[in-house]
């Protein structure tokens, strides 16, 4: 016996889509199979990595510990939106290349995304206050220095009227 | 880690919800925040057969700041209660203790009101409901019932949430004023599970001595355990207070039942519980002193306004 | 014009745009349609398999099918490879693909399941019946040694393997020795635990009857032979392929995994692509761990803290199987003696199985663990004697003038442990400046008058990097003048396609942006050993070097013809050849590469604009000349005679919590000598990274296996690897002491970041409780608060013991 399928509407970076999902399809696995986003990845599914986190309605959430039916009508920001609106690196992908604050890249992602809403509440951070909002985000390779580098110079970024590199 | 199948139900009323509720019996599971729930799923450790999401329903979400109390909705998020300025005015413990929970993103998700019917020991929100001596509305088949803290946290992950009712809200009593308050914990990684966590309850007369202390511990028991530090400080001025004392009076206390585990041993777990019962009462004697000094002041320029008219 | 300074400058990496914008691809990125894989994994330490009965699972929707031993053949029926033998390995075991009538640990597979999607095949596993008769587990390395059960029946006393390593006579040195002391110290289980576990997704090609295999891997090439061996294909028919994977550390040069047999052997049965991503739970329990030894040492010195004898027994746990030999009890046995000069050494282990997943190397490879007992050794000796623990080990230390140093042992490639360069002398007053090692007393006092305990402590290590056999690389000069580098081994986030990409670009003469790097495919490359140990900047770094002069020296040649010119009078810079102090007699690379090839077709731009220039020898010599072959482009291997030996010494300064036992670091230095850098800011990272892993050792991360040998903290949640809110901020300086070994002078860091830091932590939490006098007090590690809570009580206890109170 099948499991019956669900409607699930979506807004993910702006754009509406609808899929039919199992109740138990995890918004993690909706956005990266159902969707073909596979920018979001899953590192532990338990909600404590990160590796997952996405923007629900503007707010960090662990994608993971999230069924896509039960984010129906809502709106999804994932990394791949956190594009600049012309297509290059938005403000904090950009700072994140200009401050090594990537290796493997797979956690990457999280932190985009966490940041991104982070700054838009908090835009002048110090080194500290920078720390303390990446801390809820596991990242085996950096060491994490440059990636609150990499939120100092996202902040510098968008005060500069997010002029970046092509 | 992919969770097994379930029926998922939607309602977007309460009376819908208690309705599939009622149907389901025992293999239904309310779904609010879901963060402690959808792990358990993911780990296929809980395989409910129905998921009743009640995100929608209409009535359930909000924290009202009404006399005497803060009632906190069954929808509201963690952040949206350690963000709210009218409850951190009223009461700053709820603030603080909820801004120790996990992690942001967690906290964006999971609600007040799911962390005290999950009833982890391990958890903050159980403690302070305890502390403050509160109480979880529930609905169900027969109405509506209140449930105090004391008869509320009925073991490890035990509340007493009946199969076909859903908590629809909690009332975390205002102390009286003159009160300060303060939260500790210890914790082997910021956002972890505390190894041991104490809220602290300082009130004093109008003379600035203590009239009633209490403490409630977090990881301490298979329950909150809340503590009368009353013996040990009781009459004393605010800042003569022997908090070492209470310490040991709290570390000492029969109702503490903290256990060994991977992280941290019994023994170190009480020892903690001395420890921190000590910071934060003195913690919380000064807030409860710096506020009474506020209200002594207001008061003054209120006297001085109200004599030069006359 | 002179070339831009590529080589050596901390240049933003070409990976990341891609990366940060979700545009990586990881392998279960590679194709959302393939079937999906799940298992059945034992839930019982040790067990034998009495009955498999899946038939609750036939109808669970979208299976495909279920595999159990029965349905292996050939050489898949047989056990995994012991892919390093050793002649102390005496009693080497591996597993079966698919456990064969008996399980040795929690974790290790049972049953395949493919089914349409993941959720599906957990639904099927969760319906198939396995019966087990328990079987007494042998739990811990105690346990092991008491041989009351057996791990493997016919290995009674659980010695997979036994070695003894001495230089002199350490015993008698010790004996003669005016001070001796005796020390017990352990170093608890840890893992690499990487963000992305592992993943395999496989494609079979009916119409070429070819496989191809991606695989979160850190060996393509062995990877590849080994399907080919084990799945009875031709090596020809079969690629292996590493797509962009989300951390190594180690954990992934073990191969072939199970699943990266049976995964691509259901893709070829099934006739359909298949992908494996394993879930956390999973990589916790069928993955591998490492860092579980206990050590016994005696040592004897002078009194000037001069070791005169080291005598060194350790046991080593290495869980349930061996496929990766004794390589980490080598490493600790050799890489023990850091940069120091004991008069005598003798080290004796011995490896021990246990009903738990198997261990293999972590970034440190048993580095850690040798580093613990040498710097706690040289620290307790300071204790003793009553000298600065920085004096002890200059008194120790292998000096410039004695390099190169033989320490008369054999090194974990098998070759003369003898190290090429390093001055350790120099090193030790860099790191004493960087965190102020002289002004500190004075900090921790008037600390101490206000009710703070805070110490100081430091920990040094010699690092032997770029292991051989070999690596090779390929670069080709392209006629649109893009050059394309490929090198067989892997990469997990160390940032190859930029580092590799500034070496070939500053031999060539060309821009950075011109050039384009493929690692770990062996469609592009297909002899290569892989990436571990510190090696890949040294050999693939030399070999792209050497392959790029190849290609520069025949550009030069080409374009001498074409310009008529003298080679030595050429230059290439920008990709142009120019003729120095000759402004317009140029000609491009990618022109070059055109002539490099002698086309009777000129089907584009470039050919047609070549044939201004005439070259070669006219119509007596062939076009193309006997020992010359087509094309701009070049292979070259590098094979290195040895290791080298890179160095780094760490300190830390850390706060404890008088009452609560809390640790807090509040400074974190680090010295560090890879030789010549080739992109400083990645190695950097690199170091970042290593600490925040040996912090996470030191302080958080422990294995808990209970005594029936169930995993315990098998999750994110009770597994503490450390959130950036643990790991402090760490300074860096960096000393430059070249590698004579190989010609870009260069040493490996991949790992030396998380090496010294458990050794380090350890001195500084003695020195700010105020130990000294009192003898090495912390010998096990991690330690937490609750653990260091205890021992103030045990300390107190011995202390009034000791003064008789």
């Amino acid at each position: 016996m099948t499991e019956p399928l669900h409607e699930v509407r979506l807004r993910v970076n702006g754009t509406p889509h609808q899929v039919r999902v199992p109740a138990r399809r995890l918004l993690s696995d909706c956005l990266r199979h159902d969707l073909g986003l596979t920018g979001t990845h899953v590192g532990c599914e338990h909600g404590v990595c990160g590796a997952c986190t996405v923007l629900l309605d503007g707010a960090p959430v662990r994608s993971c510990l999230l069924f896509a039916v039960g984010v129906d009508g809502q709106e999804v920001t994932t990394v791949e939106g956190c594009r600049a609106p012309g297509g290059g690196l938005g403000p904090v992908q950009q700072a994140f290349v200009d401050c090594h604050g990537l290796q493997c890249g797979f956690c990457t992602p999280g932190f985009v995304t966490t940041i991104t809403a982070y700054l838009r509440a908090n835009p002048d951070p110090d080194a500290a206050a920078a720390r303390a909002a990446i801390g809820g985000n596991l990242c085996r390779c950096t060491g994490y220095q440059n990636i609150v580098a990499s939120v100092l110079r996202a902040a510098e970024i968008l005060r500069a009227g997010n002029q970046v590199r092509p | 880690m992919k969770p097994p199948a379930f029926t998922y139900h939607r309602p977007a009323t309460l009376a819908d919800a208690l309705a599939v509720l009622a149907g389901t019996g025992p293999a239904g599971k309310v779904l609010a925040g879901g963060q402690s729930l959808v792990p358990m799923l993911n780990m296929r450790l809980a395989q409910p057969g129905h998921l009743v999401d009640i995100n929608r329903v209409a009535g359930l979400g909000g924290i009202e700041c009404r006399p005497g109390l803060v009632r906190v909705g069954a929808l509201a998020r963690h952040a949206e209660l350690a963000a709210d300025p009218a409850a951190a005015v009223a009461l700053p413990l709820l603030a603080e203790a909820t801004a120790a929970v996990a992690h942001p993103a967690i906290r964006n998700r999971g609600t007040t009101v799911g962390s005290l019917v999950h009833a982890d020991p391990a958890a903050e929100l159980p403690a302070v409901l305890a502390l403050l001596g509160g109480s979880v509305t529930l609905a169900g088949p027969a109405g509506y019932r209140t449930v105090p803290a004391g008869g509320f946290f009925l073991g490890p992950l035990q509340s007493a949430t009946g199969p076909g009712e859903v908590a629809v809200h909690a009332d975390f009593p205002v102390p009286p004023p003159g009160t300060g308050t303060a939260w500790l914990e210890v914790s082997r990684r910021r956002g972890d599970y505390a190894l041991c966590g104490v809220g602290v309850l300082v009130t004093l007369d109008p003379a600035g001595r203590i009239t009633a202390a209490r403490a409630g511990f977090v990881a301490l028991g298979p329950v909150p355990v809340v503590v009368d530090l009353a013996p040990a400080v009781a009459g004393a001025g605010a800042g003569a207070a022997d908090w070492a004392a209470a310490g040991r009076l709290a570390a000492a206390h029969p109702d503490l039942a903290p256990e060994d585990d991977i992280h941290a041993s019994a023994g170190y777990r009480r020892h903690l519980a001395g420890v921190l019962t000590a910071r934060a009462g003195a913690l919380a004697a000064v807030r409860a002193a710096a506020q009474a000094a506020e209200r002594a002041a207001e008061w003054a320029a209120e006297r001085s306004t109200v004599e030069g008219v006359a | 014009m002179t070339a831009a300074r590529i080589f050596g400058e901390p240049i933003p990496r070409r990976e990341d745009p891609r990366l940060v914008s979700g545009a990586g691809r990881y392998t279960d990125d590679i194709d959302a349609t393939a079937l999906a894989v799940a298992f059945v994994r034992s839930p019982s330490a040790h067990a034998s398999i009495v009955d498999i009965d899946v038939s609750g699972a036939l109808d669970v929707p979208g299976l495909h099918a279920v595999y159990t031993y029965e349905d292996l053949t050939g050489r898949l029926a047989e056990p995994l490879p012991l892919l390093i033998p050793h002649p102390a390995l005496t009693a080497p075991r591996t597993a079966y693909p698919l456990a064969r009538d008996v399980v040795r640990h929690v974790g290790e597979p049972v049953v395949m399941v493919v089914a349409a999607d993941r959720y599906a095949a957990e639904d099927a596993c969760d319906r198939i019946e396995v019966t087990y008769r328990a079987l007494p587990p042998v739990v811990g390395l105690a346990a092991a040694v008491r041989a009351e059960h057996a791990v493997h029946a016919d290995v009674p006393d659980n010695v997979a393997a036994h070695l003894v390593q001495e230089v002199g006579d350490a015993p008698a040195a010790i004996a003669a020795a005016l001070y001796r002391l005796r020390l017990d110290l352990t170093i608890e289980r840890s893992a690499s635990m990487p963000l992305e576990g592992r993943g395999v997704h496989a494609r079979w090609d009916e119409v070429d009857r070819s496989l191809r295999v991606y695989s979160s891997t850190q060996t393509s090439t062995s990877l590849r032979f080994a399907l080919a061996a084990k799945l009875e294909l031709p090596v020809d028919r079969v690629e292996v392929v590493t797509p962009d994977v989300g951390g190594g550390f180690g954990v992934k040069i073990v191969h072939p995994w199970p699943e990266e047999l049976l995964v691509p052997w259901a893709a070829i049965r099934l006739g359909r692509p298949v992908t494996w991503i394993e879930d956390r739970r999973e990589h916790f329990v069928s993955s591998a761990h490492e860092r579980g030894q206990a050590h016994e040492v005696e040592v004897g010195f002078d009194g000037e803290g001069r070791i005169l004898g080291l005598s060194v027994r350790f046991q080593h746990d290495n869980g349930a199987y061996t496929p990766y030999g004794i390589i980490v009890p080598v490493i600790t046995s050799t890489q023990l003696l850091g940069p120091y000069k004991p008069g005598a050494y003798r080290v004796e282990f011995t490896s021990l199985y246990t009903n738990t997943v198997q261990v293999t190397p972590y970034r440190g490879a048993g580095r850690p663990q040798g580093v613990f007992v040498m710097e706690r050794t040289l620290d307790a000796i300071a204790d003793h004697c009553g000298l600065s623990r920085v004096d002890v080990r200059e008194r120790n230390f292998i000096t410039p003038d004695e390099m190169p140093y033989d320490h008369h042992m054999t090194f974990q490639d098998g070759r003369p442990l003898v190290y090429d360069s390093g001055d350790y002398p120099a090193l030790l007053a860099k790191l004493k400046k960087l965190v102020d090692w002289d002004a500190f007393p004075a900090l921790r006092e008037q600390a101490r008058a206000r009710g703070r305990r805070v110490g100081i402590g430091l920990a040094c290590y010699v690092e032997g990097t770029g292991v051989g056999p070999y690596e090779g690389a390929h670069v080709r000069v392209e006629t649109s003048g893009a050059v394309v580098v490929s090198t067989g081994l892997t990469t997990q986030g160390q940032g190859h396609e930029t580092v590799f990409a500034q070496i070939a670009a500053q031999e060539l003469g060309v821009s950075l942006e011109d050039v384009t790097v493929v690692t770990g495919d062996t469609r592009r490359f297909a002899y290569a050993v892989g990436t571990f140990a510190s090696r890949a900047a040294v050999m693939s770094g030399n070999a792209v070097a050497l392959a790029a002069r190849k290609v520069r020296g025949k550009a030069l040649r080409i374009a001498a013809d074409a310009l008529e010119a003298d080679p030595g009078d050429l230059d290439i810079s920008a990709g142009v050849v120019r003729v120095k102090g000759s402004p317009g007699a140029e000609i491009p690379l990618r022109t070059v590469a055109v002539l490099a090839n002698p086309l009777r077709y000129a089907f584009d731009a470039e050919a047609q604009r070549a044939t201004q220039f005439a070259v070669g020898g006219g119509t007596d010599t062939p076009p193309v000349a006997e020992d010359d072959e087509p094309g701009l482009e070049a292979t070259d291997y590098y094979s290195p005679i040895r290791s080298t030996f890179a160095s780094g010494m760490h300190a830390a300064v850390v706060e404890t919590d008088p009452d609560t036992a809390e640790i807090t670091i509040l400074r974190y230095a680090v010295v560090h000598d890879c030789g010549t850098l080739i992109n400083p800011r990645i190695v950097e990272g690199q170091i970042h990274g290593g600490v925040a892993q040996g912090v996470g050792g030191a302080l958080y991360e422990r294995i808990e296996y209970d005594e029936h040998g169930q995993l315990v903290n098998a999750s994110f949640m009770d597994f503490l690897m450390p959130y950036a809110s643990e790991v402090p901020h760490i300074e860096t300086d960096h000393q430059q002491t070249p590698s004579p070994l190989n010609p870009l002078g260069i040493k490996g860091a991949g790992e030396a970041g998380v090496i010294p830091v458990a050794a380090a932590l350890a001195s500084a939490i003695e020195d700010a409780e105020g130990l000294t006098g009192t003898g090495v007090r912390i010998t096990d590690m991690p330690i937490g608060p609750a653990r260091l809570w205890e021992l103030r009580a045990r300390w107190a206890d011995e202390d009034s013991g000791r003064d008789g109170r």
